[in-house]
């Protein structure tokens, strides 16, 4: 191979890749500001018209209200599930520890379809009726487990001698998981807490099966495209797009300490959607 | 434990003798099959500035954090002030660490690193402000009170990690290398100021360094270890000048290892002979390059002389070390300050006492 020069098929094969990659997000964001709606090529009329009927459709903002009760609930669970989880995948050793760990991960490579018939089938069973609980239980088992990765990795990058010198100088174990602990590992929560909740809000698998009468945003637009696809849609998922995006970005910033680096919890993400 | 076996492991410690300050007794860890300590006994006075010397792997580091609570001993019992030290909790112990790392508290400033111990004791805020303060005036370091440790030198960060343990005045100040990330100069200021600093508080130190000079510089007493095991303990001059094995020799500064056979009180080395105290046989000895000198400029009392011819010089400032060939097979390093030429025969002299007779190699595998 001579100088600088890439081979002309590498590009080609590489545009091609991006393309198939992108494509469709570019079209879609493209014809959200669309007059004439999905038909006709190339799009022409710009307007503002689809967000506005966007934002005064009620039924989808009680969907994205749904969605974000359903949301936080899952990152509050996760969390208190997998700190604990974490902590002691890092810091102990105990018997069954191998297990342990497998067990909490699990959920990672479980798909969503098994996870979401099992809990089903346990709801209805346990004669419990389907709810936006039901809903929160299914995305937290499966979340947990992303929760627990992602703070396990902050703590082992965590210098455990902050936590002996607190030791050292008197504190005890609440005193260092408080005074310490809490602070030091607080942008590590926070990107995992963002993660977990851009996760959860566009989950569907699970959802599907444990959703009640109220709708989560991501089943309300599939509902909706049932009944044949509308610009305004158009216009959630770009809007669904942008949020995803700089959460995942501002999370992927918090978890990584600063630094923008494809971390595991990108192909995390990869995994449970 | 009930205050009946409190009594009891106390009543233990008294009978050993006269109560000791810090006694660290038998103290073992082993990870598996692998002894990084095998029976530790060592007994350290109140105010007493002790150092563990060794290289990496020797245990030092290991036992300074069994001290602190940090790893649990496999064997052995430690006691403070004839109390059991090794059953507390680390949060329980009257002994606080300099860590290697300093660690800092990096959401703190300095004031509330320096604070933290008093606060999760729950002292007042009144008293805290008026001991924070007189401990950072100690080190120098008042008028950094506001500043976080990431705006901070490395010297700076080691006195505020200094002022944080002093604050809650403990029994015993661990040390665990302190002084290693600082550049050489710096380190001989902070030798300074720390062996002041103890003097003046009459605390006890527990030093651990892998750096023989600063060993030798700061400690009243030196504990030289090994593979796991107390090689020598001393002071300083004593450890140096008697060394009782070839590796506390060659470890503690740099040292001839000179063979010989010992006959009618006699040792015969082949480049020289020098009377000894030792039984018939063979024998190893440690002749320290400093002292060796010329015929002509050494001291009186230096009887012991042979011949032999200057091969290399290698200048070190304060002085030169100079490689002497007494035969094919025998060099020897002596530490010489007047000039000297190269290639020369001359005749040089020691003092008998100087050449100091080692245990043999029971380390050698």
């Amino acid at each position: 191979m001579s100088g600088s020069r890439r081979p002309v098929i590498l590009t080609f094969f590489a545009a091609c890749a991006y393309g198939f990659l992108y494509l469709p997000i570019v079209v879609l964001i493209v014809y959200s500001f669309n007059r004439d709606g999905v038909g006709g090529f190339p799009p022409r009329h710009l307007t503002l018209d689809w967000y506005r009927v966007l934002f005064a459709d009620g039924s989808m903002w009680t969907a994205v209200g749904n969605s974000v009760i359903v949301a936080a609930a899952s990152v509050v669970i996760s969390i208190l599930i997998g700190f604990p989880a974490a902590y002691a995948l890092d810091r102990y050793s105990f018997p069954g520890k191998d297990a342990f760990r497998r067990l909490i991960l699990l959920p990672l490579i479980v798909p969503g379809v098994i996870t979401g018939i099992s809990l089903l089938l346990l709801v209805v069973s346990g004669g419990f009726r389907l709810s936006l609980i039901t809903v929160v239980l299914g995305h937290a088992t499966a979340l947990t487990a992303v929760a627990t990765t992602e703070i396990f990795a902050g703590l082992s990058r965590l210098d455990r001698s902050y936590e002996e010198a607190s030791a050292d100088l008197g504190a005890s174990g609440w005193q260092t998981l408080r005074r310490i602990l809490l602070p030091l590992m607080r942008t590590s929560l926070l990107g995992t807490a963002l993660l977990v909740f851009t996760l959860s809000m566009d989950e569907i698998a699970v959802t599907f099966f444990l959703i009640g009468r109220e709708n989560t945003l991501p089943l309300e637009i599939w509902s909706r495209l049932r009944r044949g696809a509308t610009p305004e849609m158009n216009a959630i998922s770009t809007l669904i797009f942008f949020f995803s995006v700089a959460a995942i970005l501002a999370s992927q910033r918090l978890i990584a300490g600063g630094e923008t680096s494809l971390t595991p919890s990108a192909e995390v993400a990869g995994v449970t959607q | 434990m009930t205050a009946g076996t409190d009594s009891l492991e106390k009543a233990s410690a008294d009978s050993s003798g006269a109560e000791v300050f810090l006694q660290i007794e038998n103290v073992g860890k082993s990870f598996g099959a692998h002894h990084v300590l095998d029976s530790i006994s060592l007994s350290i006075e109140q105010g007493e500035f002790v150092t563990l010397l060794g290289e990496s792997g020797s245990g030092k580091t290991t036992l300074l954090r069994i001290i602190a609570g940090f790893e649990t001993l496999s064997a052995g019992r430690i006691f403070l002030e004839g109390n059991r030290l090794d059953l507390l909790p680390p949060y329980r112990r009257p002994v606080h660490t300099v860590f290697q790392s300093y660690a800092l508290f990096p959401h703190m400033n300095v004031f509330d690193n320096v604070a933290y111990g008093l606060r999760v004791r729950g002292v007042g805020a009144g008293e805290i402000k008026s001991r924070v303060h007189a401990a950072l005036a100690r080190v120098r370091m008042e008028a950094f009170m506001a500043h976080y440790p990431r705006h901070i030198s490395g010297g700076q960060k080691q006195r505020v990690a200094l002022a944080r343990a002093l604050v809650n005045e403990p029994k015993v100040l661990l040390l665990d290398e302190p002084l290693s990330a600082l550049d050489a100069n710096l380190r001989l200021e902070m030798q300074r100021e720390l062996k002041a600093l103890q003097q003046d508080l009459g605390i006890t130190f527990l030093f651990v360094t892998h750096d023989q000079s600063e060993a030798l510089a700061i400690s009243d007493r030196v504990v030289l270890l090994h593979q796991g095991r107390i090689e020598q303990s001393g002071e300083p001059r004593e450890i140096y000048a008697r060394p009782r094995t070839s590796y506390a020799a060659n470890f503690l500064g740099k040292s001839n290892l000179v063979r010989g056979v010992v006959r009618n009180g006699i040792a015969d080395c082949r480049a020289f002979s020098a009377p000894v105290n030792l039984p018939e046989g063979p024998a190893i000895f440690s002749l320290r390059p400093e002292a060796i000198a010329p015929a002509s400029s050494a001291s009186s009392g230096s009887d012991v002389r042979f011949t032999a011819q200057v091969v290399a010089e290698q200048f070190h400032g304060a002085g030169t070390l100079v490689t002497l060939r007494c035969s094919e097979e025998i060099e020897l390093t002596a530490r010489i300050n007047a000039a000297i030429s190269n290639e020369t025969w001359g005749e040089f002299a020691f003092r008998a006492e100087d050449l100091v007779p080692l245990a043999p190699e029971v380390h050698e595998s």
